[in-house]
């Protein structure tokens, strides 16, 4: 029996406003001491009301049009209702019957192959507190910490359209670029400003059956406490092939929820499958309905910057650059930004040879140094500048990148640097002395080299490089020496 | 001396403006009316004596160095314990927040405080807002100042009996489907529910959120159009509300009702107590004689209020009353009282799964029927009169047992909440007691509704018919 | 309108309210008949009926997007009946049930 994996993906996306979603606590409650960023409102204290946050839904609808949603002209907002600690009102305000966007896809591409995957919806909603377990005085105990309450989340639902696990993890990337060029979310998952949660079920699939032919699985299984991308891998890898077994057996697969358990490398039941929740949603009677003019969707998409597949594309067709390149330089949008402004002040127009610097020399420091692009105070007419000195001849390639790194560490310009570290190219003639008094300080080697001993060439050059301290060009050295052998 | 029975906001304010009386002076005379009278009403949970002391002494402090002042200065106030006070205990009249001291006011305390009003303190109340009695509060019963043994209506029952005790000019009230009207006619006064979104609710605990209005009673109609210019107006903590107050609410209070068209629903004149159906329409003679219209409209949809109300209310309830967890504040959920614990169950059923069509919407959609109703109505007439209670104050204990009973009682009154529209409260005469020998009588009280946002209009119309009959003036003997 | 048959143990647990037997037998008959009255809501024709949003039709109220001065931890967790080195605390509850 083969088996077809189905896979759907809910995300959490902490949208990046200056306040929370319905009071005017800030937003920024990471690191910070326990409950010193709450309200009435965001506390669930009594009689408190909620205020909805423009700018929440502004960002919500731009990544819906983002997602290639379609925008709802009317919205409104509902109660889910439930009880946990975590959830100071005993309701979250959600959304439930009109979501700001539906219907949207989004293109991933696994293995060379591109891939749809569709977006069923996109809607705002308030996170939660938080808990943390202890032990107080010999007693369990939950803590909680309301400063995440009411903190904006954007969640997007997608079809069940992954087949694996490298899909999964492609999608949720995908989710997590798109929310960073829209400048909307850190879409961090260790900070937890992204979270995801994978659904898996298993379809049967017979060899002769076209896949479309057979039913969809009647059960899905809800995974959690998923931190990574790379557990989000294992676990749904985990999770197929459990769910191979039992219906190899012949056994069926509980519909429920299971925890992903990074010591122990499976997934664990989490809950029976009799406690379906009953959210008894209803429209939120404290908020008024929302209603959108046609334009609205025109005004927004007007401040969405070109998105990730957009830029891929024209970088490939615009700077020629391959594959490999246009997509390590659009992953990031600043690289991608640093990328074209230096190409713009590097006047010999060699995209590939500004891209080549930038994947080969600034990812590599920038990940050696443990820093991001924002990091650095590197200007990328300071890249372009380094490389008219090359191609000018006031220093090696190698220098330069000694130099680079210099830069970018302490956010200085090529010509700064250079004074500073006393890096210079030695001229041809101050090289052409040089060679002459290497010859003539050591005739032995010189003799060995005319009777055929070519190791002593590379001796010679040596000596010059050390003489030189590494202000000599490599090749020009050596010409020079051949040259003067030769006589 | 001060006779807190008589004295109106109107007169009084003048007295204090003009320097005959001080602010302490009042406030002391209205405290020890409060707690001298307190055993035997039941009308406050929480008296603030030195609170309010210490604000007297302030206003007077203004005062003397001839600062202008609110006409509401120094003018005795209750609130109804529904009301966050910031620093004050709020109880909603129950013991799951018997020692629940809120950190913010709500807006409208805020507003009147920044009038400088004195809070003399926090009013009992069904708990929760669930009832129409004032036998609902877990700390007891308010009896009613008219008669001891009868209630004063609910749930701002502590509002009414305190303002018609004399033992404070003004009381906040809620009204989410009689809570201010119904006290206000057992206990002779004029109360108010606004439109609703004329006056905030932040930092007022949320009974149902699509229908509470936040209302007020007083002795006069003139006295309760003052105390609304201070508490209508949009607030940024409550997105429901909107600014559409009037400027001044007693500017053109004695217009009069010459050539007003007023409406009669037939549908609130079948089954009701005859001595309250001949007081209702003996007032709406006064009325005519004064030069208004009068002509018969039609509420059709009036019948299914009180089902479809106790569909949307209790649904809203139980959602409201989900954070009360003791986590936070407060003790925890074992604390709620019967009709508490009543209504969330019943709350959470109707919005469950598979019953939320059946029942929440379906109320939501004849609740637009019956706001259509009164749209209708009000094209033809500028008003409508009706009772507000089918049955004079009963006896403490007499309806207390079957619940069902008891949402009935609530018929003239909970369309308007559905409806959203305003409706004032104005004693129209008082009925023979018979379970006493001799005294004052029992109050009956009537309707003047319009449509959104028509204060102003009910208050003339209420206004035209006190002056007329001046039923204030009959103070409960106590 | 479904048979007014109501499993108040049921609905005690989704609103997390503890009740006696005596509580669900008489809370059981006062409901049924309570929903039974209700019931006549059934005859109101609501075809084509939308239901009511904001009663007085307000639409799109929003607040811009400024942060504004939170609550110190001493203030919000002062009713709190037990809290600990500034959270709230409550007895351990298990991730296993949480609905979230």
């Amino acid at each position: 029996m083969n088996y077809e994996p189905i896979i759907g993906l809910e995300v959490h996306i902490e949208l990046e406003t200056k306040s929370k979603m319905f009071c005017s606590c800030s937003a920024g409650y990471f690191n910070a001491k326990p409950n010193t960023h709450t309200c009435p409102v965001c506390l669930g204290l009594p009689g408190a009301m909620p205020v909805a946050n423009k700018k929440a839904i502004e960002y919500a609808q731009k990544f819906g049009i983002a997602l290639g949603c379609d925008l709802r002209l009317k919205s409104k907002f509902d109660r889910k209702n439930y009880f946990y600690p975590d959830l100071a009102k005993g309701f979250q305000i959600s959304q439930y019957e009109l979501p700001f966007s539906h219907k949207g896809a989004i293109e991933i591409t696994v293995d060379g192959k591109v891939k749809r995957i569709g977006i069923t919806r996109a809607h705002l909603e308030e996170d939660t507190g938080k808990l943390t377990h202890a032990q107080i005085k010999g007693k369990k105990v939950t803590l909680i910490d309301f400063n995440r309450s009411g903190v904006p989340l954007l969640e997007i639902v997608s079809e069940p359209d992954m087949k694996s696990a490298l899909e999964a993890k492609a999608y949720a990337q995908k989710l997590q670029q798109i929310a960073r060029y829209l400048k909307v979310s850190s879409a961090d998952m260790e900070e937890g400003s992204m979270r995801i949660e994978p659904n898996v079920s298993l379809r049967r699939v017979s060899k002769s059956q076209r896949a479309k032919v057979s039913k969809l699985p009647d059960y899905k299984v809800e995974l959690k406490n998923i931190n990574s991308f790379r557990f989000a891998q294992k676990a749904i890898n985990f999770e197929i092939e459990r769910q191979s077994k039992l219906l190899d057996k012949g056994e069926k697969v509980s519909q429920e929820t299971r925890g992903w358990n990074e010591k122990e490398n499976k997934t664990v039941s989490q809950r029976s499958k009799e406690e379906a929740h009953d959210y008894r949603y209803f429209p939120e009677p404290d908020l008024p309905p929302l209603s959108f003019t046609s334009s609205r969707k025109a005004e927004i998409t007007m401040t969405i910057p070109e998105l990730p597949d957009e830029k891929f594309e024209r970088f490939k067709k615009q700077y020629k650059l391959s594959q490999v390149d246009a997509q390590i330089l659009t992953a990031d949008q600043k690289i991608a930004d640093f990328f074209e402004e230096a190409n713009k002040a590097y006047r010999k127009k060699d995209p590939k040879k500004v891209a080549n610097w930038i994947t080969g020399e600034l990812l590599r420091r920038l990940n050696e140094q443990g820093k991001s692009i924002s990091e650095i105070e590197l200007l990328p007419a300071s890249l372009a500048e380094l490389l008219y000195l090359i191609d000018k001849g006031d220093i090696t390639q190698n220098q330069a990148k000694e130099v680079f790194e210099q830069m970018i560490r302490i956010g200085k310009g090529a010509q700064l640097v250079i004074k500073t570290l006393g890096v210079q190219q030695m001229t041809q003639l101050d090289l052409q002395k040089l060679v002459n008094k290497i010859i003539a300080q050591n005739n032995k080697a010189v003799d060995d080299f005319k009777v055929g001993k070519v190791a002593s060439l590379g001796f010679l050059i040596g000596q010059i490089q050390r003489e030189a301290k590494g202000q000599a060009d490599a090749n020009l050295a050596k010409n020079l020496l051949l040259e003067k052998l030769k006589k | 001396m001060i006779n807190t029975q008589k004295l109106t906001i109107q007169e009084a304010s003048k007295l204090i403006a003009e320097k005959k009386i001080s602010a302490v002076e009042i406030t002391q005379s209205f405290l020890e009316r409060a707690k001298k009278l307190n055993a035997k009403l039941n009308s406050f949970i929480t008296i603030c004596s030195d609170e309010a002391l210490k604000q007297a002494k302030k206003i007077d402090e203004l005062i003397s160095d001839n600062q202008r002042l609110s006409p509401l200065a120094g003018i005795p106030i209750a609130v109804k314990d529904l009301f966050s006070t910031k620093g004050i205990k709020t109880t909603a009249g129950s013991k799951v927040l018997e020692n629940y001291v809120p950190a913010y006011s709500a807006t409208v305390v805020k507003k009147l405080l920044d009038e400088n009003v004195i809070c003399i303190g926090k009013t009992n109340l069904d708990a929760w807002g669930h009832g129409s009695s004032g036998e609902n509060s877990d700390f007891g019963p308010t009896k009613n100042p008219y008669d001891l043994e009868r209630v004063p209506g609910g749930s701002s029952s502590g509002s009414g009996a305190a303002v018609a005790a004399g033992q404070c000019l003004a009381a906040t009230g809620t009204d989410t489907g009689s809570s201010v009207r119904l006290p206000a006619a057992f206990c002779n006064l004029v109360g108010l529910k606004p439109t609703y979104g004329l006056v905030s609710r932040s930092g007022v605990i949320a009974m149902a959120s699509s229908l509470d209005s936040i209302g007020h009673l007083t002795k006069t109609v003139y006295d309760n159009a003052l105390v609304l210019n201070t508490t209508a107006g949009k607030d940024f903590f409550d997105s429901t509300t909107q600014e559409k107050k009037v400027g001044d609410y007693t500017k053109n209070i004695n217009r009069g009702v010459k050539n007003l068209k007023i409406g009669l629903p037939k549908e609130y004149f079948g089954n009701l107590d005859k001595d309250i159906k001949e007081k209702t329409l003996a007032a709406v003679k006064v009325l005519e004689k004064l030069g208004a219209k009068i002509e018969e409209v039609s509420l059709p949809h009036t019948k299914y209020g009180v089902a479809t109300y106790y569909i949307i209310q209790p649904s809203e309830v139980s959602s409201n009353l989900a954070r009360y967890d003791g986590i936070r504040f407060g003790f925890g959920r074992e604390n709620f009282g019967e009709e508490a614990k009543r209504r969330i169950i019943l709350g959470t059923y109707t919005l469950s799964a598979g019953y939320y069509d059946a029942y929440y919407l379906k109320a939501m959609k004849v609740r637009r029927l019956i706001k259509e109703d009164f749209e209708k109505a009000h094209k033809k007439v500028d008003v409508i009169i009706c009772p507000t209670s089918p049955t004079l104050p009963f006896k403490i204990g007499e309806k207390s047992d079957d619940p069902l009973k008891m949402y009935l009682s609530d018929i003239f009154v909970v369309n308007q909440n559905l409806a959203g529209v305003p409706s004032l409260n104005v004693p129209c005469g008082f009925i023979d007691n018979l379970s006493k020998s001799s005294g004052v009588g029992l109050p009956v009280g009537m309707q003047i509704v319009g449509p959104h946002f028509s204060e102003e209009l009910l208050y003339q119309v209420g206004y035209a018919y006190e002056q007329e009959t001046k039923f204030y003036e009959r103070r409960p003997e106590l | 309108m479904p048979k007014a048959k109501i499993d108040i143990e049921h609905v005690a647990k989704l609103a997390v309210l503890k009740l006696s037997a005596e509580q669900q037998r008489k809370l059981e008959k006062q409901l049924t008949e309570i929903l039974s009255y209700i019931g006549q809501l059934e005859e109101v024709n609501t075809k084509n009926i939308e239901p009511i949003g904001q009663i007085t039709g307000l639409e799109n109220v929003t607040r811009d997007d400024q942060s504004a001065p939170s609550l110190s931890q001493e203030t919000a967790l002062k009713n709190a009946p037990r809290f600990y080195n500034g959270y709230f605390e409550v007895d351990a509850v298990f991730t296993e049930n949480s609905p979230e």
